[in-house]
């Protein structure tokens, strides 16, 4: 185990150390204050618009940062070699990749913490209130998501080049997002083979739109129930293990030349 | 007589489409051993065969037949590489990290303690000459400095037998002569090293004895002294003589 933390610290001191995660979370605030700026609503609806945006920002741009920090790993292992000084130590395949995952998701949630405290900061700022309860469960939620993101991506870091994995990841997960949860009428709707393939996608697919409650935070409604965060963390934990899993039966059979 | 290193008759066969046959015959009954304490050179042009002995060595590619055999344990057992360091070609180590680092993250995967590790560490750093420079992140490193990040991070373990690949190319002649050092350094310490190389005035002045690769297949082996008797020439022209160059004119 001590192996896999290892591997895992490094993959968060890249973090900490390249650009691309402080790039995002500036332009994320300089938009997310830019929009606060403008004032052509009246008090309430700017207060909602400004959560709404900068809520967006934040989905999106760690979104960016779990599928470029987990689809870069093992490529870029194989790119400088050092996957063989690696290899040539007492530690296995399925250490290194659960090494990779573990640091992936821990950045993704140091990267999650940074930047909904800046969510807390404007919202605070707006409202004058801090639904605590409501934001820890986003924050949790979100992290589990972006959990199946990071398994996902370094599963497909095995199976394609980095920037098709790249772009294939982002595009699945925002179509997911979007449609996932109405794939099932469109099935009925559509009928015939075309619909039982849409059927089969629907109950393939990890349902990520579960793990969205922006809708709750912007408008201060109720905190979702514990039963149901409970529920939905069980959901990504099982899907984080299979996906990585299927990673770990891939790596072990890959040749590294 | 202790033998450390045990190849026999290896055959490796890479996949290769474009090939006759559909498989590329990288080395080919290949037999040769490497004795405790020794510094064995592991020569041959470009496309010899020696990375992919390495690669079977560590257990990155799997022999198509023969056997390979670490401290008498069968390479296929990962235990066979307890006990070994090995330094690959061209690496580039995590540029983001410092050499104190990178030989802290080694460190814990070999389990080490952190006192341990602290002073395997200072030592290292020492003996490749990297100690001044132990905070700067890698990435600022020239080739011969990452190079020698390369022979610490494949000493951390103190292990019995280095197999060191092209530990010299790229680097300029005092890289070079830095490297010649710590290998000949290692032997006092009584360390078996395996090295690939084809310059050959280092492995004239550090190994002790040597076999010739050519298109997988070992052409010659044996003391350095003994084939330079033998062929009358150095042991740059042995080497010629032994991969099929004519053997260049003589001025005297
Ligand atoms: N992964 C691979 N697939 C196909 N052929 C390979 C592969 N790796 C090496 N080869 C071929 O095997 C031969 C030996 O290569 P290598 O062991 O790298 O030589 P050396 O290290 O002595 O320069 C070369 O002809 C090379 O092209
Ligand atoms: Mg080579």
């Amino acid at each position: 185990m001590n192996r896999v933390f290892a591997v895992a610290a490094v993959v968060i001191r890249e973090l900490i150390r390249r650009k691309d995660f402080y790039v995002l979370f500036v332009l994320t605030a300089a938009i997310t204050l830019l929009m606060g700026s403008i004032t052509f609503f009246n008090e309430d609806d700017i207060a909602r618009y400004v959560k709404e945006i900068c809520l967006l920002l934040i989905w999106l741009a760690t979104l960016v940062i779990a599928v470029t920090t987990a689809g870069r790993q093992l490529p870029a292992e194989k790119e400088s070699r050092t996957i063989f000084p690696l290899l040539a130590k007492p530690i296995s395949r399925t250490e290194v990749l659960a090494g990779k995952f573990l640091g992936c998701w821990l950045a993704v949630g140091i990267t999650l913490i940074v930047f909904y405290l800046f969510f807390g900061v404007i919202s605070l700022a707006r409202e004058h209130e801090l639904p605590l309860v409501n934001y820890l469960q986003a924050v949790w939620l979100h992290w589990l998501m972006l959990g199946i993101v990071a398994a996902l991506a370094l599963l497909g870091s095995l199976l394609m080049t980095p920037a098709a994995n790249l772009s294939i990841v982002i595009l699945a997960v925002i179509g997911i997002w979007t449609v996932g949860e109405f794939l099932n009428r469109v099935a009925a709707k559509a009928g015939g083979v075309s619909g039982w393939l849409i059927y089969a996608v629907y109950y393939a697919i990890p349902h990520l739109e579960i793990f969205d409650i922006r809708e709750r935070i912007i408008h201060g409604w109720e905190p979702v129930p514990w039963g149901a965060v409970i529920l939905a963390s069980g959901y990504a934990l099982v899907y984080m293990a299979m996906l990585l899993a299927a990673a770990a039966l891939l790596f072990r059979r890959k040749p590294l030349t | 007589m202790d033998t450390t290193l045990r190849v026999n008759h290896l055959r490796v066969e890479y996949p290769a489409p474009s090939e006759p046959g559909g498989v590329k015959l990288a080395v080919n009954d290949l037999s040769f051993e490497v004795r405790r304490g020794e510094v064995f050179g592991f020569l041959g042009p470009n496309g010899a065969g020696k990375t992919t002995t390495m690669n079977v060595l560590l257990g990155y590619v799997n022999a198509t037949g023969g056997s390979a055999e670490l401290f008498g344990v069968d390479v296929r057992q990962p235990i066979a590489r307890q006990r070994i360091g090995y330094l690959p070609e061209l690496t580039y180590y995590y540029r983001f990290l410092t050499a104190e680092e990178l030989l802290r993250f080694y460190a814990r995967i070999f389990g080490l303690n952190h006192h341990t590790a602290s002073r395997r560490i200072d030592e290292l750093l020492k003996l490749v000459e990297l100690d001044g420079v132990r905070r700067r992140p890698i990435r600022t490193y020239s080739k011969g400095m990452q190079q020698r990040v390369g022979l610490a991070q494949a000493l951390i373990n103190d292990p019995d037998l280095l197999l060191l690949d092209e530990p010299t190319s790229g680097l300029d002649p005092i890289g070079r002569m830095k490297v010649r050092e710590i290998i000949q350094r290692l032997q006092q310490q009584g360390k078996t090293v395996f090295f690939s190389s084809h310059e050959l005035g280092e492995v004239e002045t550090v190994c002790n004895r040597v076999a010739i690769l050519h298109q997988g297949c070992v052409q010659e082996q044996g003391h350095v002294s003994d084939l330079v008797a033998k062929y009358q020439c150095d042991l740059e022209q042995v080497f010629l003589k032994v991969v099929g160059y004519p053997s260049p004119p003589r001025h005297e």
